[in-house]
């Protein structure tokens, strides 16, 4: 019966109830859509890492997992590298950053294919000249360029040559030399891959090469894969956790701002159930039931809104900001949604439990 | 419960104070009175006259500030809030001059969560179904208060008044806001509702009209009962 009268509240009055709705909504987008954001750039991030066809990452020291925005390693590195036992083929980059979180990545064009079996073009093709760019498909798509057109960057136009298919290494590439000296990097490079003769030599082969070159991170590619996940990145976490405490005191807002003009326009309702004998408890159930049916019903709605948040980020913006949809963080949103509406509830509804009946059957 | 010889209802010495800013108002100033089971009593009197406090006392919506009111066999005076939610729940049902039916749900619905805050979690008695019937309101619960007439609403409070079958019914001006034909139809069916069922009815009105379908009538004024 309670659940009836909760329902037929909630009918009676469609406007709040859709307003309260959506507002506890928002937070619940927020949530998902920052978390969502973090796990698919990570997961964009490695899956890019993987197309390199490596077997072995070699970092500068004292980068962590996510930045390379110098290029302090010397290309005499790589040479040494390549000399290593059991080394195939080694390849270095050089990452610089273009925007807040897009980057261009030069490569010596030849070694990175023999590496990675090569770019797959959609239009257009290799490098042709020291001023060319290949972009990815998502890049393409944001910027509206297609093979053979122009971009501007880095204070100069370059000649999109090709549009590959994404998933390796990068959105943006230039050729290896020309960013270099751009840049002032001349000889510098960001990170350096390495392919084994054999997948069974992995293991020796880091062994050795951390015994060389001390201070150096060095990781088989399904490590640094691996690694590059929420739990190992602490700023990425704390982020998330403040962001969680901001979704419930903004659910906790809602709710009580929700609550407490429903109960200040139930009054002469609760007089009559208190009249019937409602107790305190029973009148507070069901002020913290239909915020509890609220917050539901907010959830559902911020889940379908992430939907939409992707959905626009991929028509935007598909190449700086890759949004995944993350189920596992649904009743994770779900219960602190709750938990703020439980506490938005809690004050609104000791304040109905709590009034005189007679007072509030005289209420008009 | 009351024994059938003694009082349902036995009030001594009874006074009700309210504190209004920094004034004392004093509503109620000594009542006696007994009421036994299954009798009708009207209570009539002007405005002001102390009626509704009265009414509130009795029913356990506010407590009393001296003297000793027994409700079947309850002393109000020692009981706390959730005493007095208690009594509400059990022991007194009330019908109101407006009604105050919930407009969110039908009658049926209004009547059914009554019977929910009272813990009758079973479906409607045969006693209950009969007491629709004499209300005349059967073909009606479907509705919501908005579709049906200030008579309509009025029975379908009373029957929620008495759906927990409770010692006393308090009805305080059932037929205020009700026109003549209407509140004829109202006294009457609580007159049959006295009568057949042996409820016992406590009623709270200005008009002497609807005073006399009790079997006895007191008259206050000032506080106090003078006739």
């Amino acid at each position: 019966m309670i659940l009836k009268l909760v329902f037929e509240n909630l009918k009676h009055r469609p406007l709040r109830t859709a307003l309260s709705v959506f507002l506890i909504g928002i937070p619940v987008t927020l949530m998902l859509t920052l978390v969502g954001l973090s796990e698919g750039m990570l997961a964009e991030t490695a899956r890019r890492a993987r197309g390199v066809g490596a077997d072995i990452a070699v970092r500068p020291p004292g980068t962590s997992l996510l930045s390379l925005s110098t290029a302090p390693m010397s290309q005499k590195l790589l040479d040494k590298l390549r000399t290593e036992p059991h080394v195939a083929l080694a390849t270095g980059t050089m990452v610089h950053p273009v925007a807040a979180v897009t980057m261009v990545t030069g490569v010596d064009l030849d070694e990175f294919n023999r590496m990675s079996g090569g770019f797959k073009f959609i239009q257009g093709g290799p490098f042709a000249g020291p001023e060319d760019v290949i972009l990815d498909e998502f890049y393409a798509r944001q910027r509206g360029v297609k093979a053979g057109g122009t971009i501007e960057m880095l204070n100069r136009k370059w000649r999109v040559c090709g549009i590959a298919e994404p998933g390796k290494l990068a959105r943006i590439v230039l050729p290896l030399a020309t960013l270099q000296d751009l840049t002032g990097n001349t000889g510098k490079l960001s990170q350096i891959f390495l392919k084994v003769d054999s997948p069974g030599n992995v293991d020796a082969v880091i062994a050795s090469l951390r015994a060389q070159l001390e201070g150096y991170p060095i990781y088989s590619m399904e490590e640094f894969t691996s690694l590059i996940s929420v739990n190992n990145l602490p700023e990425l976490k704390t982020f998330i956790n403040v962001m969680t405490v901001v979704c419930v005191v903004i659910g906790f807002a809602v709710v009580f701002l929700s609550m407490y003009t429903a109960v200040l326009h139930r009054t002469r309702e609760i007089g009559i159930l208190k009249s019937l004998g409602a107790s305190r408890g029973y009148v507070l159930l069901i002020i913290l039931i239909e915020a509890v049916l609220l917050s539901v019903a907010g959830s559902f709605a911020g889940i379908g809104l992430s939907y939409g948040s992707r959905w626009l980020m991929m028509k935007l913006i598909p190449a700086s900001l890759t949004q995944a949809i993350v189920p596992e963080w649904w009743p994770i949103a779900g219960v602190i949604a709750m938990a703020g509406a439980a506490l938005g509830a809690l004050y609104p509804g000791l304040s109905a439990a709590r009034q005189d009946p007679i007072e509030a059957l005289a209420y008009e | 419960m009351s024994s059938p010889s003694s009082p349902i209802i036995a009030i001594r010495g009874l006074r009700k104070i309210f504190h209004v800013g920094k004034v004392d108002v004093e509503a109620l100033r000594g009542i006696d009175l007994d009421v036994e089971p299954g009798e009708f009593l009207s209570v009539v009197g002007p405005s002001g006259s102390g009626k509704s406090t009265l009414f509130h006392i009795i029913g356990g919506l506010t407590p009393p500030t001296a003297g000793t009111v027994r409700v079947a066999s309850e002393d109000l005076a020692s009981l706390s809030d959730a005493g007095r939610t208690r009594l509400r729940k059990t022991t007194v049902g009330f019908v109101f001059q407006k009604f105050n039916l919930l407009p969110i749900l039908t009658a049926g619905d209004n009547i059914a969560l009554a019977r929910h805050i009272g813990g009758n979690r079973g479906g409607e008695t045969a006693r209950f179904r009969g007491v629709l019937k004499l209300l005349g309101i059967t073909e009606r619960l479907g509705h919501k208060p908005s579709a049906l007439s200030g008579g309509e609403q009025q029975r379908v409070a009373i029957a929620r008044g008495i759906v927990n079958e409770p010692a006393i019914l308090l009805a305080d001006e059932p037929t205020g806001n009700l026109d003549s034909q209407n509140s004829q139809t109202v006294l009457t069916l609580l007159r049959d509702l006295n009568e057949r069922l042996g409820q016992t009815i406590l009623m709270i009105t200005h008009n002497p009209e609807a005073a006399a379908y009790g079997h006895r009538m007191v008259n206050m004024r000032d506080g106090r009962i003078v006739s």
